[in-house]
């Protein structure tokens, strides 16, 4: 089996630019009918629905996703929230607030921060959590993240991590810790793009990052979330590769559920202004496209995206959405005044709040995106699995019981 | 009219098994539950907040009413299966489980070799297992033979709404078992009921066909009124199917 670097380094660049130009309406229309008809699509036809030619075709393309994820979902979005550990971070993206360069306040929290965020998210009915930290190993360790994970996997039937790419053996221990789920972003999959906005810190090594889905997966992970940072490529030719990425892993590593976020570049510390900026209108042509194209993965819209939008995707191919969302160290604890749990909310030693990764867009509440969700005609799952059912997990931390009493 | 179906030595009133998930909310579950006539009705363990009494999904199933099928869906193999299903009946009780396997997540298959593995365990230690299962005879066989209580073998893959396209190999299960076949996943119309009723099936188990409706429990409903039309068709002692019209004053009747 080949590793994905060999497949990418196959796939032309330019030649996926042409190729998206040259698509005609009556290729695009051809397609979606014959994806109505229940028929297989390959990956290579990722290039007609994001063509511009598709683009004018949105509409048949917006009703078919919503078929689609219909017949596979059912009226159902997944709800999850992110919990922030760390700001601290050694590398320089220049998108990313949490670049070592930007002058910003930092903190990591301790773990009994981490479990009072937790609980606090927990009390908001939320199940589902990602644990997201910055690239700085000496303050968030391996060993943080483990006994974290084993701190947290009692309140939380499912725990993924969104932090650095690890080595398969170190994988395999939060998993075994309790981590069901690994959400690793390329940013971009274009090797001169990345190196332009990775200048410097371990996450210019492209080739390692590129590698890391392939690696959780061989640890057990049963989820393992793909995405491109909408702004700093073509997001046309952001798709096509994100596409071969998703089709590989399904392929080679079929036990662990693929899912495709759409993160699109927001206001951060830093001023960074995308150069490809990706408007509404192509994000949903995105989304749709990935929808048609997968129709049994998870996608997933954070916060990143204003209430108005999200609500509006509902249905139309996202199935996974975060709530309630804290994007800086300790910001959850600085919501509920008198709540026991509060350490001294989100300062860093120099009594300064810490700096979020980007700013939040959607910022209600929790249960104001499950109303929102709910007025829509869709349930929310707040529960779809639960780490004691997994052998690694037996009689620890199972949530199992406790309230039954048998 | 209809004759009881009987499962494990219970007497199951209706031939047509609810799923409950992908509804839109609990309320409209229940509603296509009730309309649907079905007594056996599944639910995703997974799903299921154990910690909670109050659980949405639990609470909105009157378990005087139903029988509750929970289901190890997500299950990669047998031994976070046979998991599921002890953690379940210690929370619960239950002690019903539909069996399913299924390592693949996209078309959700099940694994033959794993489901017999795990059917073997929960079989031993006292499960009524139903197994769902590629349209497989020899594995029909074999579930049987280890002590399953029915066979549940897909139409085509879950949700897919395509239909029966395993006729052939569901034919040869049934004409082989020993305990009820279920036809299971893939039946999206009141017509794919008929197909399975008509080719012997001893019942039938629906989800998406329902929850994804436009009109859930209307669909429910037509659902219900299929398997009785299908069935009240078949025990009225249907004609036999023949390849051309046939004359209904005989040509040959001077020959009397």
């Amino acid at each position: 089996m080949s590793p994905f670097h060999e497949i990418i380094s196959l796939l032309d660049s330019a030649r996926i630019k042409i190729d998206h130009q040259d698509v005609t309406t009556g290729q695009v229309k051809a397609l979606l009918e014959s994806i109505g008809s229940g028929d297989a699509s390959r990956s290579e036809d990722i290039s007609v629905l994001v063509s511009p030619a598709a683009g004018e075709l949105l509409e048949p393309m917006a009703r078919l996703a919503k078929t689609v994820t219909l017949r596979r979902f059912g009226r159902t979005i997944q709800m999850y929230a992110p919990l922030y550990i760390s700001n601290h971070c050694s590398n320089s993206c220049v998108y990313c607030g949490f670049n070592v360069h930007n002058k910003v306040n930092r903190r990591t929290s301790n773990r009994e921060e981490i479990l009072s965020e937790a609980r606090l998210i927990k009390n908001q009915h939320i199940s589902q959590l990602l644990l997201v930290s910055g690239e700085c190993p000496a303050e968030v360790s391996l060993d943080l993240l483990e006994a974290t994970a084993r701190g947290l996997k009692g309140m939380f039937p499912s725990l993924s991590i969104e932090v650095y790419p690890m080595d398969t053996p170190d994988y395999a221990r939060l998993y075994q810790a309790g981590i069901d789920g690994l959400a690793i972003y390329q940013e971009t999959y274009d090797q001169n793009i990345y190196s332009m906005v990775h200048p410097a810190g371990p996450k210019r090594d492209y080739r390692y990052r590129l590698g890391a889905p392939e690696r959780g997966a061989a640890a057990g992970f049963r989820q393992i979330g793909l995405g491109s940072l909408l702004g700093l490529n073509d997001w046309r030719v952001e798709s096509h590769y994100l596409m071969h990425h998703a089709a590989y892993l399904m392929k080679h590593h079929w036990k662990s559920q693929i899912s495709v976020s759409f993160p699109r570049l927001r206001p951060a510390a830093g001023g960074y202004s995308p150069e490809f900026p990706v408007s509404d209108r192509e994000l949903v042509q995105m989304i749709c496209a990935f929808r048609l194209m997968l129709p049994d993965a998870g996608l997933v819209l954070s916060t990143r995206e204003p209430a108005e939008l999200r609500d509006n995707l509902i249905g139309l191919g996202i199935t996974k959405m975060s709530a309630g969302s804290k994007t800086a160290p300790g910001g959850y604890l600085d919501r509920l005044d008198n709540n026991i749990d509060k350490i001294d909310n989100n300062l860093n030693e120099q009594g300064q709040p810490a700096e979020g990764q980007f700013n939040v867009c959607d910022d209600r509440t929790v249960e104001e995106v499950a109303q929102s969700i709910r007025s829509k005609g869709y349930d929310t799952v707040w529960k779809d699995w639960d780490q004691g059912f997994e052998k690694q997990n037996e009689n620890q931390g199972q949530n199992i019981n406790k309230e039954n009493g048998k | 009219m209809i004759k009881p179906l009987t499962i494990a030595g219970r007497e199951i009133r209706s031939r047509l098994f609810l799923g409950t998930g992908k509804f839109s909310n609990s309320t409209v579950m229940a509603r296509a539950l009730e309309a649907s006539g079905a007594e056996i009705v599944t639910v995703a363990l997974r799903r299921v907040e154990f910690d909670n009494p109050q659980d949405d999904i639990i609470a909105h199933i009157d378990q005087k009413k139903y029988l509750l099928l929970p289901n190890t869906s997500g299950a990669r193999d047998a031994e976070e299966a046979v998991r599921i299903a002890r953690l379940a009946r210690a929370a619960s009780g239950w002690n019903w489980l539909k069996l399913e396997v299924t390592p693949e997540p996209n078309y959700l298959l099940p694994d033959p070799v794993e489901t017999l593995k795990a059917a073997e365990i929960l079989i031993k230690e006292g499960f009524i297992v139903l197994p769902y299962i590629n349209a497989d005879p020899v594995l029909a066989k074999r579930l049987q033979e280890a002590g399953c209580a029915a066979v549940m073998p897909l139409g085509s893959p879950i949700g897919s709404g395509r239909g029966i396209k395993t006729a052939d190999q569901i034919r040869i299960i049934i004409a082989q078992a020993t305990v009820p076949v279920v036809v299971d996943a893939g039946l999206g119309l009141p017509s794919h009921i008929c197909q399975a009723f008509e080719l012997g099936a001893d019942a039938v188990l629906l989800n998406t066909a329902v929850a994804a409706a436009q009109d859930p429990v209307q669909m429910a409903r037509s659902f219900k009124l299929a398997v009785e039309s299908s069935l009240a068709g078949l025990e009225s002692g249907p004609m036999s199917e023949g390849e051309a019209a046939s004359a209904s004053s005989p040509l040959t009747g001077f020959l009397r």
